[in-house]
């Protein structure tokens, strides 16, 4: 089963090496990890998926907890999120195919960024579920080459809130 | 006034209460060297980084301060690498400096240049990397800091030659901000009542302590919580000393060379306190069939440790102490019901488990038995001993026939198994108790680890004393081909062997030998009598196994017993 957490961490040099460091030495799973700067230029958010029964996610948010430059992690199996992921997908287009291509593209609402005479370069963004079904459609046409940003994740907001 | 790098480290250490570093010089680190006779610190001068890193370890163990090591980049950094390691395992609050090339050399493969920082990340509690030396002052800080609060460890903080000569203001900070690190020390109450209302109904407890235990200043609590709840007490080996061995309530330390008596009770209990340990392979054997019925409680001052092999029902987060204190409180508030009758079978059960198959080797006049040996060191310091070990027989003989009754007077290499531990971890706790009988408890093998650390002990004036098991092999992985090799006994002879009394000698030492049990008492005497480090080789059965042994890997009620 893959879980997303959101770490946040101190931004210092070797943080993300003793993230990555903790899975590897302990056996868990990378799926995906994406990091970047926050708000705070002090304060970097990892968003990473991984996975693991109950034992074990309890056990990476623990270790995870442990390291002395993690601030935060927020387990995403405990709040509503919004995931999203920005794919660049490398796609045949020949004179047969071009205008299939585009269609596709345009109901996934993405964007054509490249072109040359033989290829598009197709920018799309959504969640596992859409990412995963225009790529199965645009295999039909012949993916050459795929690159994933990784999932990024935020928690919603509380619906019910009365503060501003 | 500016000061520099090297001028800021003493005055941190001066705040940090240091009273001794043990290390060795280098390039990377000339500059601190040059400045160390400024201050009043002492420093031990060790053959090898290793050593170093013990004897902090060993200092720390036995005094419960922060151990502190010195030593050069590279070579000098990658060395230390074991005994960091070591205290990780077993949660020992050091602190390692080692020197780095200077900043703009740093990632350019220079001379001596290793990334420890790197290399050491996943075996310590932190590391940090200096590269400013206004940072100096509050990273050397937060190194002690982290080091002795929490669940203590190994914390290692790496200077380039640049930082240490360049200058910046002095301030020591009194406040630490640190986002990331807020370790739970109160353990909550809410979880205390519902660990004691299950121990209240228990008819079969067990308490099964651990190294938190002793690291948390709490083994009068665990004895007065045994007492009081007429529980009877085990521990892992890290935990011995923790409570007090020749009690009635002692069952013995349990686990793959427990005693039958420890393991039975376990795997009969039906709840379980576990207190700062944490449930290592080596105690529970078989997972599933670890304590099948009990409920377990486990108090621990690591989140990670609960619920990583074993599940736990009642979790408590929090000191070991705060939580013993704690429950000592609800026993006095609402004391169990006709305690001593609802006790009675159980603690008639254990009995007859100890009498069924007490501790026992076999006595013979030919050869020596090691147990004997570590009986009869006993016997001669009147259990008043520090005791190191190094690891493998020498280590679980100690363990079963030296009985603990203080905390910190035994020195292990718990985790990791670390042989060449007990020698200079001896040596550590020797500096740190000029006046007590400090005792390593070691096997042929594992001497010849850390031997060349014998010079310093002479060197220093610390009189430890080395009782070398003599077997003439790597014992355990011997008793390990024995029992489940088919007596294979490969690459373990160790026959080709230095004169250990020679040897001592030429290291300026005192080499004593014993090769028959008449003779066994006469040499510890004079071992103990003489003001000067001391080597006594027992030349003991080379065969003689360590029992009871539960295989690797089965229940811990599957123990061969002779």
């Amino acid at each position: 089963m893959k879980h997303t957490l959101g770490v946040l961490v101190e931004n210092q040099p070797g943080v993300l090496s003793r993230v990555a460091g903790l899975f590897s030495g302990r056996g868990f799973n990378i799926e995906s990890l994406t990091v970047a700067e926050t708000l705070d230029p002090q304060i970097s958010h990892i968003t990473l998926v991984t996975t693991g029964d109950e034992m074990i996610m309890e056990q990476i948010v623990k270790q995870l907890n442990k390291l002395v430059n993690v601030i935060k992690v927020i387990d995403f199996r405990e709040v509503k999120f919004v995931d999203r992921e920005m794919v660049l997908i490398k796609v045949k287009a020949e004179a047969n195919t071009r205008s299939e291509a585009l269609r596709i593209v345009d109901i996934f609402r993405g964007k054509v960024v490249d072109v040359s005479p033989n290829f598009f370069t197709i920018e799309v963004t959504g969640d596992e579920g859409k990412i995963q079904a225009i790529l199965d459609l645009l295999n039909q046409q012949g993916i050459v080459e795929v690159v994933r940003t990784g999932k990024v994740a935020i928690a919603r907001s509380r619906k019910n809130s009365t503060k501003k | 006034m500016k000061l520099t790098g090297a001028q800021i480290f003493f005055e941190c250490l001066k705040a940090e209460g240091v009273e001794v570093v043990f290390g060795l010089p280098g390039g990377a680190v000339i500059d601190l060297y040059d400045e160390m006779p400024k201050h009043d610190i002492r420093h031990i001068l060790v053959r090898h980084e290793q050593g170093a890193t013990h004897m902090a370890d060993g200092y720390a163990r036995a005094t419960g301060k922060v151990g502190v090591c010195l030593v050069t980049s590279g070579p000098g950094a990658t060395n230390t690498v074991t005994g960091i390691a070591t205290a990780y395992c077993d949660s020992i609050p050091i602190v390692v400096f080692t020197g780095q090339v200077p900043t703009p050399l740093i990632g350019n493969d220079a001379f001596q240049e290793a990334d420890i920082v790197g290399i050491t990340r996943p075996c310590t509690k932190h590391n940090y990397l200096v590269k400013d030396v206004r940072d100096l002052a509050r990273v050397i800080r937060e190194a002690f800091f982290l080091a002795r609060s929490g669940r203590p460890g190994p914390v290692l903080v790496d200077l380039p030659k640049d930082v240490i000569i360049s200058k910046a203001d002095f301030n020591y900070p009194k406040k630490l901000e640190m986002k990331g690190y807020k370790p739970t020390t109160e353990a909550h109450m809410g979880q205390i009542k519902r660990a004691y209302k299950a121990i209240a109904k228990a008819k079969r407890p067990v308490i099964y302590a651990g190294g938190g235990v002793i690291l948390s200043s709490g083994a009068k609590e665990l004895k007065q919580l045994g007492e009081k709840l007429m529980c009877p007490v085990t521990t892992t080996l890290m935990g011995l000393g923790g409570f007090p061995a020749p009690h009635e309530l002692w069952l013995g330390m349990l686990g793959m060379h427990g005693t039958f008596r420890a393991n039975m009770a376990v795997a009969n209990s039906d709840v379980l306190i576990a207190i700062g340990a944490r449930f290592d392979d080596r105690v529970t054997g078989k997972l599933d069939e670890f304590a099948p019925s009990a409920k377990i409680i486990h108090i621990d001052i690591d989140p990670t440790s609960i619920s990583k092999n074993v599940k736990v029902d009642i979790p408590i987060v929090g000191d070991c102490k705060d939580a013993l204190k704690k429950l000592l409180q609800l026993v006095k508030e609402s004391p169990i019901d006709d305690l001593e009758k609802v006790r009675k079978p159980w603690l008639d059960q254990i009995k007859k488990w100890k009498e069924t198959y007490p501790l026992a080797y076999e006595q013979r006049d030919d050869l020596i038995k090691p147990q004997y040996v570590v009986e009869k060191l006993y016997e001669l310091s009147e259990g008043k001993g520090i005791i190191s070990t190094e690891v493998g027989q020498n280590q679980m003989w100690a363990a079963q026939y030296y009985h603990f009754s203080k905390p910190r007077t035994l020195l292990t290499s718990g985790g990791l198994g670390t042989m060449g531990y007990g020698l200079p971890a001896a040596i550590g706790a020797q500096a740190a108790f000029p006046d007590r009988l400090v005792i390593d408890v070691a096997g042929d093998g594992s001497i010849q680890m850390c031997i060349q650390e014998l010079i310093t002990a002479v060197e220093n004036n610390l009189p430890v004393k080395v009782a070398i098991l003599n077997n003439q092999y790597l014992g355990m992985v011997r008793q390990w081909q024995q029992l489940f090799y088919e007596q294979q006994y490969c690459a373990t002879c160790l026959k080709m062997a230095p004169d250990f009394v020679k040897l001592a000698e030429a290291y300026g030492a005192v080499g004593l030998r014993a090769t028959k049990p008449s003779e066994v008492e006469q040499v510890i005497k004079e071992a103990f009598a003489t003001p000067k480090p001391v080597v006594m080789d027992f030349v003991v059965n080379p065969e003689e196994c360590v029992y009871p042994m539960v295989p690797a890997g089965a229940a811990t009620t599957e123990m061969i017993l002779v």
